[in-house]
């Protein structure tokens, strides 16, 4: 295997972009609103729904907050985050968020859930309309310019969530490698890729703070394993595996990126590559499987052109 | 966009259900003029009545002069739009399922009575039983907006199942009776008897608590985070909404009926 050193590459701000693309596939994707009556309460209700959900290898769901809300920004005029998720279908996706609102969001004290998207009745999913039967018969809805209201009783009033949410067919995978001189550094690369990738809309880093340090390829000695360590970017087998990394490179961290169309991933990678080249970086690659798992390929050449 | 003047100053009332956008759409000034209208029992042609000019191009008509003698204007309707510079009479958009009629003057009864969906808008007031249920039907309005900037009548919302009605100032005795879903919110002061024999939906008063029926009870303050979404719809139709503030006192009604329908008015 050739490692980095040998394989073609560009030079872009002083740093090293390898010639190859990060390999995506396609995913269905919404976005759900939660309000409640502060931020505080909000928040809790954002991260707790969208906790454990990574990837899909191993989570039900990819989530995470998109961002922050205003009061004016919400359905219900309250503080509010918008959350996305990601599944392979509409019924994973559906059978998804039902247990994660139904637990995470319905639980949480004077929270709110709204749809995020245009719907498409041929491609929306049902949350409220499944969650209603916790009302054991004292919900209610509301209907106004075509959008229906569940109103659930609950012992601190009531939990409003709409019936539907629209899905789009969005792009899951997208990514970025960065090889630096220190795991310092290249935390802080990635730190600073993670900032700027976020500032695209309708884009989710699901990994923890946008950041994962378990690379993994496919398969396993293990035959009952799915997914394990990517050891030829591991610095610390660099002397014993088939190593894809230069010898001053002590530490590789990945920057994943789901979206909701190829363009706004494209978008949120250029950005984490632009923001991540700097001192101590070597070097930029990204995550691919020769072109065999997904459908869209992304090439780093076209983000720095 | 079609321009009718209404000429007659005939106190006889005057049944116009073709003017609408459906009625209008695809057809020339003659065949427009000819479309048939009720002048008491008498059957008469459009064009005896208004004078009529314009195109149909965006499928909208504006309607001049005071028209308090026209009754369903609009009724049935399905699309497009109608404006109406001065006052209406009855029926003003009964059974409309789509598009929108704004008055800028006043009207009288049965405004939207048994409407479907669409939206009505009027500047002025209105007269009894907006969005009801005609006498010997069981469901009223079944979806759309209705709102009155002005005070109504009595039996406001009679039967409703479904829709949206706004009243920016008094309303009388009976809104929302036998009501069966939907939602009503009144600015101003309430007559008698509200909500009675409501099964499902919901009231708001936003300026008082009227005397409620005793087949009404007190359940909690509290502030329902779906209210919000009504306030921010009627601010699109500059409603006014002065007092919009949580808490809010629920009680639940009419008892004597299924007792599924909700009161909302502020809390003490």
């Amino acid at each position: 295997m050739m490692n980095n050193s040998e394989t073609p590459s560009l030079i872009f701000q002083g740093v090293k972009i390898i010639d190859t693309f990060a390999e995506a596939f396609p995913i269905t994707g919404t976005r759900v609103i939660v309000t409640a009556v502060s931020r505080e309460w909000a928040f809790i209700a954002a991260t707790t729904s969208t906790g454990y959900a990574s990837s899909v290898i191993g989570c039900d769901t990819e989530a995470g907050i998109e961002r922050e809300l205003s009061p004016d920004e919400t359905p219900d005029g309250r503080p509010g985050f918008s959350l996305l998720f990601f599944a392979f279908s509409r019924e994973a996706l559906q059978k998804a968020i039902v247990a994660r609102v139904g637990q995470s969001i319905l639980t949480c004290p004077t929270t709110a859930c709204y749809n995020g998207l245009p719907i498409d009745p041929s491609r929306a999913i049902q949350i409220g309309g499944m969650l209603r039967f916790f009302g054991d018969g004292y919900q209610t809805s509301k209907l106004l310019d075509g959008k229906r209201y569940w109103r659930i009783p609950v012992m601190d009033g009531e939990f409003v969530c709409e019936d539907k949410f629209g899905t789009v067919k969005g792009v899951a995978g997208g990514n970025i490698l960065i090889l630096a001189t220190t795991q310092a550094l290249a935390l802080q690369a990635a730190s600073r890729g993670v900032a700027a990738a976020r500032k695209v809309p309708d884009v989710l880093l699901p990994f923890p703070g946008g950041v994962v340090r378990s690379g993994s390829k496919v398969g396993s000695k293990y035959k009952k394993l799915k997914a394990s360590t990517n050891e030829a970017y591991c610095p610390t087998l660099r002397a014993i595996a088939a190593s894809q990394l230069d010898p001053n490179v002590s530490a590789v961290y990945e920057i994943v990126i789901d979206g909701f169309s190829r363009e706004a991933v494209e978008a949120a990678m250029k950005n984490a590559l632009h923001a991540a080249c700097g001192e101590g970086v070597e070097c930029i690659s990204a995550g691919n499987y020769g072109g065999k798992l997904g459908p869209v390929h992304i090439r780093l050449s076209s983000l720095i052109s | 966009m079609i321009r009718l003047s209404y000429l007659s100053s005939s106190k006889i009332p005057l049944e116009a259900e073709c003017i609408t956008p459906d009625f209008f759409l695809g057809k020339t000034y003659s065949e427009i003029s000819k479309l048939p209208v009720f002048d008491g029992n008498r059957k008469c042609e459009l064009g005896q009545f208004f004078s009529i000019s314009g195109t149909m191009d965006d499928d909208s008509i504006l309607i001049e002069n005071d028209c308090s003698n026209v009754k369903l204007i609009g009724s049935r309707m399905t699309r497009g739009k109608i404006e109406v510079l001065g006052n209406v009479g009855m029926h003003l958009g009964a059974g409309i399922s789509g598009g929108s009629i704004l008055v800028r003057g006043s009207a009288t009864d049965w405004v939207g009575a048994e409407m479907k969906g669409g939206t009505i808008e009027i500047l002025g007031d209105a007269g009894h039983l907006i969005g009801a249920a005609y006498r010997g039907a069981s469901v009223g309005m079944r979806g759309g907006n209705l709102i009155i900037h002005g005070s109504c009548g009595n039996e406001v919302g009679s039967h409703m199942r479904r829709g949206l009605i706004a009243i920016g100032k008094n309303v009388g005795d009976f809104v929302g009776m036998g009501m069966i879903a939907g939602t009503i919110i009144t600015a101003g002061s309430v007559g008698i008897r509200a909500g009675a024999e409501m099964k499902r939906g919901t009231l708001v008063f936003l300026t008082e608590r009227p005397a409620l029926l005793p087949t009404f009870r007190f359940s909690c303050d509290y502030d329902p985070a779906f209210l919000t979404i009504y306030f921010n719809k009627l601010k699109q139709f500059n409603f006014p909404l002065l007092n919009t503030i949580s808490p809010w006192s629920r009680y639940c009604g009419d008892l004597i009926s299924l007792g599924r329908g909700e009161i909302l008015c502020k809390a003490n």
